[in-house]
């Protein structure tokens, strides 16, 4: 089976690692994830602004181009799918910024004019915008995850970060309740980890403050690693280049700053799934991680 | 027959006369033919204007009169009667409406307004012309009304018509009487006992000679119209004789199977066999079979073995009840929100967070603390009590819109009455406004500040979450702008009010109106509040909108005296303005049946026509304008009339 993917600049990037290990898993689910073969960035940040068409482009554009490859596009990071599911969702409702914003996409002329056929019909909304831990749970099944699991993970305690943009806001995103999300709950299940539930799951773990006030970020993501330390997690996944940056990269600083503060590895939720489904641990590239996670998992005799 | 019409015009002080030149008007209109007489008049409502019509009527022999002022639904009653006493047929006196439909919305035009305000008489000049002289229609009608739902709503409104000298059928759905102010502890602003003020209530509804009492019944289908509705009652099964049990309670007592009780909101157990609490009214157990040993497996029958009087009956089913009334009162009552919806707040998952019956019930003697305040999940006594008021309302975003009404002031009451109880312990309570307008409610708001030291904190609550023992409470004081972290020992929900989980259903079997929201519509919300549109339907209490106690008794007891005032007459009269079918036309293709909301129209088999019940006719029009042959008219609104006043309307 074949899927429309979107990586997004920071899997191309930063996120090398969580690109590859998405792949290796699809993989061995029997899923192909097929990348656009021409895209841009998504824009990044939805924009507040409602009077201007040109704020969404990007993210429409790249719709476009999923659109005549499928009717799905599936996409990891967590401001990528805020911003396409957005976008998706203001082309499918507003009439008058679909119109304009096709328009747009048929002056779309230069180093792009081998796809002017991407446009041989409107883009009306026809996508559907995925994530992969929604993939997972709608088109392969997590029944069929289960299935395919070669390692277990049990006993090994594990909390599940959702931060903000995959949830907010909820009438947009649709993607679970944003006050109490438990889709990685029942994704860490079916992996049979001991899920960790802890109250500062959805809260922000400072975002984008941490390039102008990194004190606030910095706080903002030692409230949340704090509260799932004190519930005794051996390690934190997330879906959200920025919040592993935010939460695994600035524990240095949290360790100079707290005294006998207790690190904790933060990993993406496909690297931990790469495990349960054994894929070899090179695919996966635990290496940019500034807490290691392999002394946790070697623990549990998973590496 | 010659026309001998009258016309006046009212000025409506300033309201009619400032725009449109009524003089003109009337000397304009005498000219039209038909008109014998036309006049104006300063206020034609008022009782010389009265007497001017009164006089005109026999004066002139006036055949018809078209008094041109107000909105039909303002006086259009007082301008019938008035016709009424002159001898002439109420149904001959029309209404022009030349304020709302003219002078209201055309100030500065006083030229078009004039020549609209004579179209618009014109017209009705032309309708009574051919009015019909009609009487109202007479229904034989049931003197005995039905109150559905047994709170204090439905209490005070069946002892009202009892003691009127009307029998009532009060029908409950529960095991019990009292609702869910048999649940509260202690009422604001007076601090006196619910159940003090209550329980002598439910046993005179009980009691009383002309109440039948039905619990643990539901209405299963409800026909006929008003003055005659047939209503079918299911009572559900109880597995308890009711004829014979004596209510000893041996087979509550030796019950080995015990589950949450819903009377003390899950914060005790109650027996699989049971009363849902001690004073209930009555006081016979009902058998809950989803928590029976017996139904679950086949053993035990510990009950039926110890009942004295032989009263357990394992194979009893459910019964079915006819009732014959000519009112029904609903008084289906409330819910709290539920509080799975509320994630920020946990969702019902953290222990000390509890909603405000919980609390109600721990501060209750009769509940299961005995009215010590003590924390769910340790038992302690709580130093730190956070009290949140709109808790999913106010909130269009995420839950309702609307202001549940009575939480400001009953988490006042329950701070209020934790600090009787802890002296050295801190009530917080979270507010968006504190709302307080009802007699000595301000008063005991400020008690509240003042005398016990209850903090109010001007902001909302984000999140809640459980943290070393403790409910960790993220608020905000928007008044100085501080973020406020407390550390609660226990947290209380203002919960909003939503309708009772049956009223949808009953809504529907019952055909009354309800608003987005689930609560039923009055009829007019300030002048028929306590009246369904549907004619024989009257509301009371929370189902038709939030309200605290005081509110609910005045509304059930308005809605007794409607009843009252339906029976003061033998028989029912309503208005003649129906259709009618002229069999002879009918071609019988029953279009009109399938159209009419009410069903209203009957098929005649043997005829093959279609027959209008007039009892049930609400003159609405939608089968006047769906038959195909034009068989079917309005009275006083036939195709006719509508033609000709068409006609005068667009006469240059």
């Amino acid at each position: 089976m074949k899927i429309p993917y979107y990586p997004g600049c920071t899997l191309h990037e930063r996120a090398l690692d969580f690109d590859m290990a998405s792949r290796e898993c699809a993989n061995a689910l029997g899923v192909e994830l097929e990348e656009l073969p021409v895209w841009t960035c998504c824009g990044a940040v939805f924009p507040l602004t409602t009077d201007s068409v040109m704020d969404i482009l990007a993210g429409v554009r790249n719709l476009a181009y999923a659109s005549r490859m499928g009717d799905k596009v599936v996409t990891l990071c967590s401001f990528c799918y805020n911003v396409l599911k957005r976008s998706n969702k203001v082309i499918r409702e507003d009439e008058e910024k679909r119109e304009k914003a096709n328009l747009f996409l048929k002056a779309d002329t230069d180093e792009r004019a081998e796809m002017e056929s991407y446009l041989e019909q409107d883009y009306v909304g026809q996508v559907e915008v995925l994530h992969y831990i929604e993939m997972l749970r709608d088109v392969v099944g997590f029944d069929k995850v289960a299935k395919s699991l070669k390692t277990s993970l049990k006993g090994l305690r594990v909390a599940p970060y959702y931060g903000c943009m995959l949830l907010r806001p909820k009438k947009e995103m649709e993607f679970d309740d944003p006050e109490r999300p438990t889709i990685f709950e029942d994704f860490l299940e079916t992996l049979g980890c001991d899920v960790v539930d802890f109250p500062m799951k959805a809260e922000c773990c400072g975002g984008f403050q941490i390039v102008r006030d990194e004190e606030t970020a910095i706080a903002c993501s030692q409230t949340v690693l704090s509260s799932a330390i004190k519930r005794d997690a051996d390690l934190i996944i997330t879906t959200c280049p920025l919040c592993l940056y935010n939460l695994d990269r600035k524990q240095k600083e949290m360790a100079k700053r707290v005294k006998g503060f207790t690190k904790i590895p933060v990993i993406y939720f496909t690297q931990l799934l790469g495990i349960a489904l054994g894929i070899d641990e090179e695919h996966l590239d635990f290496s940019d991680n500034y807490v290691d996670p392999r002394p946790v998992l070697a623990g549990k005799k998973l590496v | 027959m010659e026309h001998r019409i009258g016309v006046f015009v009212c000025h409506c002080g300033t309201n009619i006369a400032g725009v449109v030149d009524v003089k003109r008007v009337a000397e304009e209109l005498a000219k039209y033919p038909g008109v014998a007489y036309s006049t104006d008049y300063l206020y034609m409502c008022s009782d010389p204007g009265q007497n001017l019509v009164k006089d005109a009527i026999k004066e002139h022999g006036l055949t018809g009169v078209v008094v041109s002022a107000c909105s039909p639904t303002l006086h259009e009653a007082t301008f019938r009667r008035a016709g009424a006493a002159a001898d002439l047929n109420q149904y001959r006196v029309e209404m022009a409406n030349i304020r709302e439909h003219c002078s209201w919305v055309h100030r500065g035009d006083k030229e078009m307004a004039t020549e609209k305000a004579i179209k618009i008489i014109k017209t009705m000049i032309e309708k009574v012309k051919q009015n019909e002289a009609l009487e109202p229609i007479s229904v034989p009608m049931t003197h005995r009304a039905m109150v559905v739902g047994a709170g204090i709503a439905g209490i005070q409104a069946a002892l009202d018509i009892a003691n009127a000298g009307h029998d009532v059928v009060l029908v409950e759905k529960e095991p019990s009487v009292g609702g869910h102010m048999a649940q509260l502890s202690e009422t604001f602003p007076t601090l006196d006992c619910s159940q003090c003020i209550l329980t002598p209530k439910m046993v005179e509804v009980s009691q009383h000679p002309r109440i039948k009492l039905l619990t643990y019944c539901e209405i299963d289908d409800v026909s006929g119209y008003v003055g005659n509705f047939k209503v079918r009652i299911k009572k559900k099964a109880a597995y308890v004789n009711r004829d014979v049990c004596n209510g000893c309670g041996l087979c509550i007592e030796k019950c080995p199977a015990k589950t949450a009780s819903e009377f003390d909101e899950g914060l005790s157990e109650r027996k699989a066999i049971y009363t849902p609490f001690a004073q209930a009214v009555p006081n016979q157990p009902v058998l809950d079979r989803d928590h029976c040993i017996y139904f679950e497996s086949g053993k035990c029958g510990v009950c039926q073995k110890v009942c004295p009087v032989d009263a357990i009956d394992y194979e009893q089913k459910d019964e079915f009840l006819d009732e014959e009334v000519g009112a029904i009162i609903v008084a289906t009552g409330f819910d709290l929100y539920p509080i799975v919806n509320i994630g920020e707040y946990g969702g019902g998952d953290i222990k000390d967070v509890v909603t405000s019956l919980q609390f109600e019930r721990l501060l209750s003697a009769s509940g299961p603390t005995g009215g010590v305040v003590r924390r769910p999940s340790d038992g302690e006594i709580p130093k730190e009590v956070v009290f949140l008021t709109c808790v999913g309302s106010r909130d269009p975003e995420g839950h309702m819109p609307y202001c549940s009404k009575v939480c400001c002031m009953y988490l006042t009451k329950h701070a209020m009455l934790y600090k009787h109880n802890e002296h050295d312990g801190q009530a917080y309570v979270f507010y968006m406004d504190v709302r307080t307008p009802g007699k000595d409610y301000e008063e005991f708001y400020q008690r509240a500040a003042e005398e016990d030291d209850v903090l109010y904190i001007r902001g909302k609550v984000s999140k809640l979450f459980e943290e070393d023992g403790k409910v960790m409470v993220w608020g905000v004081d928007t008044l100085t702008g501080q973020k406020v972290e407390i550390a609660a020992d226990m947290v209380v929900l203002g919960l909003a009010m939503v309708p009772s989980a049956t009223a949808t259903e009953l809504a529907k079997m019952l055909k009354i109106q309800m608003n987005q929201w689930g609560f039923y519509s009055e009829a007019h919300p300030k002048l028929r509040p306590v009246e369904s549109l549907a004619p024989g339907f009257y509301l009371a209490g929370a189902a038709q909108g939030p309200k605290d106690i005081p509110e609910v008794v005045a509304q059930a007891s308005a809605a007794a005296s409607k009843v009252c005032a339906l029976f003061a007459e033998k028989e029912y009269h309503r208005e003649p303005i129906v259709a009618w079918i002229d069999e002879d036309e009918c071609a019988g293709c029953r279009i009109c049946i399938s159209v009419c909301p009410y069903d209203a129209i009957e098929f005649d088999d043997e005829k093959e026509v279609a027959r209008v019940q007039e009892a049930i006719c609400e003159g609405c029009g939608a089968r006047i304008a769906a038959c195909p042959s034009a068989t079917a008219q309005q009275r006083n609104l036939t195709d006719d009339q509508l033609y000709m006043m068409v006609s005068a309307a667009l006469e240059d």
